[in-house]
């Protein structure tokens, strides 16, 4: 952490829904080009703290900023511009439309041309048009779904449509990633392989926050773990001392630390 | 196969008024195809983006009034003792402006609602179609009210060297409306296919991932509504200008719920759709008028639409040619209509 520029910053953010607190008093950071996991039980907070940081939710006190830009009162689509993209737990996919389809879909930033250049056919908007088909190729062999391309991305296995996801944000051209459970629902060999496409992300420079539940493969893939409990940060460090760390343990590992 | 289909289908239409002399079967055709071109403006907003404009003829009636009005001129005085006199202009000229002043009607509805959607979206739509109606039917020194406007000239063409051809007929006006009709629909299918188009359909299908991309959901929505809308004025500018009479009926409610039948018949969210449904609920009223009491006539009609989107349930177009795939390829093509039930959105 020392060297590295800091992407993110977290500072004292809190959400309250009336009465219930779902994050108090949250602070981290997140170095540039880092890979930082975000992890606690269920309702611990996980998802708000994403949909704060992506402009879904508006944080009752505290600010986020991503490389000195304040987030407060950007839209998401605003936030998106900024180069910090994320996924989603669930519906992750345009389920209509061909896994290709939803590449191109995501590579709206990318793809603007002028309405009218578009509609005229112009040669701009033409050679565009082939520059994005180029590179949703590329990013389909990336994430491992070539043989899937023209699928309905709705039609394929819940692993897969995972994958379909984080392709789709690394379309939208991110310089941070922020993953959401993206493993849940994969079996062990697309785990193990996910895990290699999240360090070749990181590799092209993007920095990754993760969060979820698989406890092994966060021990594996993360520079850095911050446990969330009730709203609050109760740990933060490399995964070697959350795994020793006896509040963690009790808070949240159990047996498995174990394992990981 | 698909560029022949289309090719034979214009050619088909183009032929039309070469063979067919009854005056009151063109006359229908005529109007048809402007309400098709109203359709499709309609397929637009619904079938592209899923927004459903129930006050359409809105933008319909304002391209008509605002036409008619450009080619006849007015005198009507304002606030404050002023007077404000037009002279008239060419009906090309209110053919333009047409286009310019419902877009920009598109523009402020799609503005002011979009920013809610769905059902508000739909109220909004109905609540301004009945507004300009009430204007339209009460602002007699402008619009004669009730009276109509009559004598709306029918549109000349102004060609270079052979001074202007003035489109009279029903064999000109024909033509004047498969033109239009072809532009828009090239138009729409451009923009369909294009990037924007894309958005478009990530946003319908799903917001949040759409928006999580970085798409702009208001300037999405209002740029499709403008174009809409300035499609809308067309038709209507293409009508005043053909029927040459128009009086604020021209806004009822039930010119919408045609449109909207055209749409969802032949299938929203494909380009032929409102074409074919709007063939077919065009004409059938003609069809039928000759073989049934006139309040058969309804019921036959009614009968036909719950009939089309029954056995057909996407709409003509959609379900035929998802049957034709699944024939060719031999097995049971996924219908993806049963997905976008999974298309839920993620809580925020």
């Amino acid at each position: 952490m020392t060297a590295r520029s800091i992407a993110m910053t977290i500072d004292q953010v809190a959400v309250r829904f009336g009465g219930l607190v779902a994050i108090s008093d949250m602070s981290f950071e997140v170095g540039e080009g880092e890979i930082v996991s975000l992890i606690g039980p269920n309702g611990a907070g996980k998802t708000t703290a994403f949909n704060v940081m992506t402009g879904f939710l508006t944080p009752s006190a505290g600010r986020v900023t991503y490389r000195n830009t304040a987030l407060a009162g950007l839209k998401p689509h605003e936030i998106a511009d900024l180069g910090l993209i994320r996924t989603f737990q669930r519906t992750s996919v345009f389920p209509n439309d061909t896994v290709y389809e939803n590449l191109l879909i995501g590579l709206h930033r990318q793809g603007r041309v002028r309405l009218l250049d578009a509609i005229l056919g112009l040669p701009g908007a033409r050679a565009s048009e082939r520059k994005l088909r180029q590179r949703a190729s590329e990013l389909l062999e990336w994430v491992g779904l070539e043989r899937r391309a023209h699928d309905a991305a709705g039609s394929l296995s819940y692993g897969e449509q995972r994958l379909v996801g984080v392709a789709l944000a690394l379309a939208a051209e991110p310089s941070m990633l922020l993953l959401d459970e993206p493993v849940s629902g994969m079996n062990a060999s697309e785990t193990h392989r996910f895990v290699e496409l999240i360090r070749s992300i990181r590799d092209r420079g993007i920095t990754i926050l993760l969060v979820e539940h698989d406890m092994p493969m966060v021990m594996t893939v993360s520079d850095r773990i911050v446990v969330l409990n009730y709203g609050r940060i109760i740990a933060e460090g490399t995964p070697d001392v959350i795994r020793n760390n006896p509040v963690v343990i009790e808070a949240y590992l159990g047996h498995g630390a174990g394992r990981a | 196969m698909k560029a022949i289909v289309t090719i034979l289908a214009v050619a088909a239409l183009a032929s039309v008024p070469l063979w067919l002399r009854d005056p009151y079967l063109l006359n229908a055709l005529i109007t048809t195809g402007i309400f098709v071109i109203g359709a499709m403006s309609l397929n637009l907003l619904l079938g592209f983006t899923g927004q459903l404009s129930l006050g359409h003829i809105a933008f319909f009636g304002i391209g008509a009034y605002v036409s008619a009005l450009t080619s006849l001129g007015f005198d009507i005085g304002l606030l404050g003792g002023f007077r404000l006199v037009h002279t008239p202009w060419p009906p090309i000229v209110g053919f333009v402006l047409a286009i310019l002043i419902a877009g920009l009607c598109g523009y402020f509805v799609g503005l002011l609602s979009f920013r809610v959607r769905g059902a508000y979206f739909v109220i909004v739509t109905i609540s301004f179609a009945e507004v300009v109606r009430l204007v339209a039917l009460n602002w007699v020194e402008l619009t004669q009210g009730p009276l109509a406007l009559t004598n709306i000239p029918s549109v000349a063409l102004p060609l270079p060297g052979f001074g202007e051809l003035t489109l009279r007929t029903k064999f000109h006006n024909y033509y004047l409306v498969l033109v239009v009709a072809l532009i828009a629909y090239l138009l729409i299918a451009r923009l369909v296919h294009s990037h924007f188009g894309r958005s478009m359909r990530g946003l319908m299908e799903n917001e949040t991932l759409a928006v999580s991309v970085g798409i702009d959901v208001t300037r999405t929505l209002t740029i499709a509504a403008v174009i809409s809308a300035a499609i809308a004025g067309a038709a209507g500018s293409l009508y005043a200008h053909y029927i040459r009479i128009i009086d604020p009926e021209v806004f009822a409610f039930i010119n919408t719920v045609t449109m909207v039948i055209m749409v969802i018949s032949g299938g929203k969210g494909s380009l032929a759709g409102p074409v074919v449904g709007g063939l077919i609920f065009g004409l059938l009223p003609v069809a039928l008028r000759p073989v049934m009491a006139p309040e058969a006539q309804w019921i036959a009609y009614g009968g036909v639409l719950i009939a089309i989107l029954f056995v057909l349930p996407r709409g003509i177009v959609p379900s035929l040619a998802q049957r034709l795939t699944r024939r060719r390829s031999g097995t049971t093509a996924l219908a993806p209509v049963a997905l976008s039930e999974t298309g839920a959105k993620e809580p925020a």
